[in-house]
C-alpha cells in the first residue's frame, strides 16, 4: 500500500464510510470533480454515501440526474473528454444495462478511436451483489459483462482501506474505471483506514492469508467468507492461501501464479455465475501458464447459472455461497 | 418560437461579407467534390468504403460559418464532412481518412469522416446513432462548472437519431440545466431505408422542443444563409446564457446511405429527382453569380482550384503509408494494454 507516511494515523471505518470519505476528499481537493447520478444530491444517495455533499459543494457539482442511466454515463463521458473529473453513480449495478453502449462503445473506446487525441478519465461507481434480499434487480453481479472489454478497468475491493486506496487510484486514473462496491459489505465490514491521500496500484492482488495446501482466489463479499472458511480449515490442520484480487481488469497474474506454484491447487470463488465468469479466465490463464505445477484440476465455486437470485429466502440461499459451503469446496480440493 | 419555412428571399446575405459567402460556397463545393472522390476511389477498388452527405452542404456550410473556431465545440455525426471542412479540416486530412493512412487523425482506425481534433474543437465520435448527444451535453455542462461564459457546444444529428432514447435523455438534460448548446437536426428524410413516416408520428422534429420547454427553429436546410442565421442566433443565445435551442434543418440525402447501400431498393428515382430542384450547391452558385458576388469565370476558377487541390491531396494521401500492424496495440489505455499484471 502506497501510504504517504509510515507513521500514518488511521480511523476505524466501514466500506460506506470509506467510499464517502474518499469522495468527500476528491470533491474538496479538486474543483474538476463532479458527482452525478440518481438521488445523489438532496437525498445524499440511497446508502447516504453523499449525504450533505450537495449542501457543501453545491448542486452544480453534486448533480441529481433524471432517471436515465445511459445519459448519466454519456454526460459523464462528455465531461471527462472536456476536462472535468466526473464520478458517475449507477444507483444499483442492476440498473447499468441501459448504459452498456456508453460504457463499452464510448467510454472504453474514447482514447483508442481518437488515437489518444481525447481521453475519458471517468469513474463509474455502483453497488452490486446479493445476500441482502435484493431479488432479481437489486442483487446482481455485473463484472463478467464488462471484464471482456479492453479500455475499461474494473475494481472490486472488499476492505475499507482498499476501498479508499483503489477509489483514489480510480479517480486519479486517466482512463475509465468501473468501481464495484459490494453492498452487503457496506456496513458489515469494518477496518482501519489510513488518514490522508493514498492510492493502491490498480492490478495488484493482496495475499490475505498465506497457506500451503491450496490457493483460493476471490473478490468482494466472498473474500471475507473465504477467509472465515480458511480459518475453519486451519483448525482442521489444512493450510489455505487466500488471495483477494481487488482488481478484476487488469488482473494480477503474478500473484496468482506465484501462489499456485507453491500450493499446486487452485480454487476460484465468486458470487457471479460460473459460465463465462471471472473464474473461467483465471482457469484458462493458469492452464496456459502453470498446468504442470498443478496437482489437481482447477475448481470453481461460483453461483449457479440462473438469471438471478430470487426474493424468497430459500431462493437467495440457494444462489449464495456461505463460509460453510466455501469450506466444503476447500476440503474437497485439499483431499484430491 | 420562431419558425421559418422554405422561403428564399431574393438575396439575403445576413450580414455576411462577399468573402464569407464565397467561403461558404467553397466549403459546399469541397464537400461535394471530396465525397465524389470517395465514391470514385471506392469504385476503383482503392478504398473499401465511403459515405454520402450530398444534399447536406447548405446546412453544414451555414452551421460552420456560425461556429466560433477556438471557442465553441462541435460534437458532429458521421455525415458531417462539410461541417468539419467548414471549421478548418483540410482536404488532405479528408483523403488521409478515406485512405485510412497512418497520418489520419485517428491513425487509420476510424471509418471515414469520424474526425477528432482538439485543434479544431471537433470531438471524437463513434458511428452509434445519438451517442454523441450526451457527450455534447456533458461538455456544455463542463463550460458551466468552469464558469466559461461565451462558449457554446454545437451538436448535430440526423432525423434517425431522434428515435433513440438517448436523444430524449440528452435534450431533456440540456433543458433541465439550460445548458449552452445548440442541437442541430439535419433532417434528410431517410434513416438509411426508413422514411420519416415510419420513424415518427408527425414529421416536424422542431415541434418536439415545446415538450421539453426549449425554443426551436425550423429552417430550409438547402439554404446556407438561412441555416447560418438560425444556427448563429441559437449559438449566440447559448453563449449568452439563453440556454439550448433545437434547430431543424430540412434537407435531403441525394445518394445512397453509403457505398454499400442501394437506395433504388427503397425509394423511387422520381422522388430523388424531384428533390434535385432544391440541390443546395447549384442553387447557391446561382445565387452568388446572379447577385454579382462571384462571376461565372470566378466560379469556374474556384472549381478548378478546388479540383486541383483535391487531386493533389489524393495523390499525396495515397502515397502515404498505412499504419503498422503494431499500431493496433497502442492507446488502449494510458499505460499497459495487457489485462494481466
Amino acid at each position: 500500500m502506497a501510504v504517504s507516511s509510515p507513521t500514518q494515523t488511521t480511523q476505524l471505518m466501514n466500506n460506506v464510510d470509506a467510499v464517502r470519505a474518499t469522495l468527500y476528499d476528491a470533491m474538496k481537493n479538486d474543483p474538476r470533480t463532479v458527482i452525478l447520478g440518481e438521488d445523489v444530491g438532496a437525498r445524499g444517495n440511497v446508502f447516504l454515501i453523499t449525504k450533505d455533499f450537495s449542501k457543501e459543494f453545491g448542486p452544480q457539482r453534486v448533480i441529481d440526474t433524471p432517471i436515465a442511466e445511459a445519459s448519466i454515463v454519456g454526460i459523464a463521458v462528455g465531461m471527462a473528454m472536456e476536462g472535468l473529473r466526473p464520478i458517475a453513480e449507477i444507483q444499483f449495478a442492476d440498473f447499468i444495462y441501459p448504459a452498456f453502449n456508453q460504457i463499452v462503445g464510448e467510454a472504453a473506446k474514447t482514447r483508442y478511436r481518437s488515437n489518444g487525441e481525447y481521453t475519458c478519465p471517468l469513474v463509474i461507481r455502483t453497488p452490486y451483489g446479493g445476500g441482502v434480499r435484493g431479488a432479481l434487480s437489486h442483487s446482481v453481479s455485473i463484472e463478467a459483462l464488462f471484464y471482456h472489454v479492453p479500455g475499461l478497468k474494473i475494481l472490486a475491493p472488499a476492505f475499507p482501506a482498499d476501498v479508499k486506496g483503489l477509489l483514489n487510484a480510480a479517480i486519479d486514473d486517466p482512463d475509465p474505471v468501473l468501481f464495484l462496491e459490494h453492498k452487503k459489505t457496506y456496513r458489515l465490514i469494518k477496518g482501519e483506514v489510513p488518514d490522508g491521500h493514498y492510492t493502491i496500484p490498480i492490478g495488484k492482488a493482496n495475499v490475505l492469508k498465506e497457506g500451503t495446501a491450496l490457493t483460493v482466489v476471490s473478490y468482494g463479499l466472498y473474500v471475507h467468507w473465504a477467509l472465515e472458511a480458511a480459518q475453519q480449515l486451519a483448525d482442521e490442520g489444512i493450510s489455505v492461501e487466500v488471495i483477494d484480487l481487488r482488481s478484476i481488469r487488469p488482473m494480477d497474474k503474478t500473484a496468482i501464479l506465484q501462489s499456485v506454484e507453491k500450493t499446486r491447487k487452485l480454487l476460484i470463488v465468486h458470487e457471479d455465475n460460473k459460465f463465462g465468469g471471472i473464474g473461467a479466465e483465471i482457469s484458462a490463464m493458469v492452464a496456459e501458464e502453470a498446468l504442470f505445477s498443478l496437482d489437481a484440476p482447477i475448481r470453481r465455486h461460483c453461483a449457479p447459472d440462473v438469471p438471478a437470485m430470487g426474493y424468497a429466502e430459500p431462493l437467495e440461499h440457494e444462489y449464495m455461497s456461505s463460509p460453510a459451503k466455501i469450506a466444503d469446496a476447500m476440503r474437497e480440493l485439499a483431499r484430491f | 418560437m420562431a419558425t421559418t419555412k422554405r422561403t428564399s428571399p431574393p438575396f439575403e446575405r445576413a450580414g455576411l461579407s462577399d468573402e464569407q459567402l464565397v467561403g461558404m460556397l467553397r466549403t459546399m463545393l469541397l464537400q461535394r467534390m471530396l465525397e465524389n472522390r470517395g465514391f470514385q476511389l471506392n469504385r476503383q477498388g482503392k478504398i473499401p468504403f465511403a459515405s454520402a452527405s450530398e444534399g447536406h452542404e447548405g446546412v453544414q456550410a451555414g452551421a460552420a460559418m456560425a461556429f466560433a473556431r477556438g471557442r465553441d465545440l462541435l460534437f458532429p455525426y458521421y455525415r458531417d464532412l462539410g461541417l468539419a471542412l467548414g471549421v478548418g479540416l483540410t482536404p488532405y486530412e479528408v483523403l488521409l481518412s478515406l485512405f485510412a493512412r497512418a497520418a489520419d487523425l485517428s491513425g487509420g482506425r476510424q471509418f471515414p469522416h469520424h474526425y477528432a481534433s482538439r485543434r479544431l474543437g471537433i470531438a471524437t465520435i463513434s458511428s452509434i446513432i445519438a451517442a454523441q448527444l450526451s457527450h455534447a451535453v456533458g461538455a456544455a455542462y463542463a463550460f458551466r462548472v468552469r464558469g466559461e461564459a461565451g462558449r457554446a457546444v454545437l451538436t448535430t444529428f440526423g432525423d434517425g437519431a431522434t428515435s433513440e432514447g438517448e436523444w430524449h435523455e440528452s435534450v431533456n438534460f440540456a433543458a433541465v440545466h439550460k445548458l449552452p448548446i445548440v442541437l442541430l437536426c439535419e433532417n434528410n428524410e431517410w434513416a438509411i431505408s426508413t422514411p420519416l413516416a415510419k420513424q415518427m408520428g408527425q414529421p416536424d422534429i422542431w415541434r418536439r422542443a415545446a415538450g421539453y420547454g426549449l425554443p426551436s427553429t425550423c429552417v430550409d436546410g438547402m439554404d446556407p444563409v438561412a441555416c447560418y442565421l438560425a444556427v448563429s442566433d441559437a449559438l449566440d443565445r447559448a453563449r449568452t446564457g439563453g440556454g439550448p435551442t433545437l434547430v431543424e434543418a430540412k434537407c435531403y440525402r441525394f445518394l445512397a446511405h453509403t457505398t454499400d447501400d442501394d437506395d433504388r431498393t427503397y425509394r423511387s428515382r422520381e422522388e430523388v429527382e424531384a428533390h434535385r430542384r432544391d440541390d443546395p450547391v447549384p442553387n447557391f452558385e446561382r445565387r452568388l453569380t446572379e447577385a454579382g458576388i462571384l462571376s461565372p469565370d470566378g466560379l469556374e476558377h474556384l472549381k478548378a482550384e478546388l479540383l486541383a487541390e483535391i487531386n493533389e491531396a489524393t495523390d499525396r494521401a495515397e502515397a502515404m503509408p498505412y499504419p503498422d500492424g503494431e499500431e493496433l496495440h497502442r492507446n488502449v489505455y494510458a499505460d499497459s494494454t495487457d489485462p494481466w499484471r
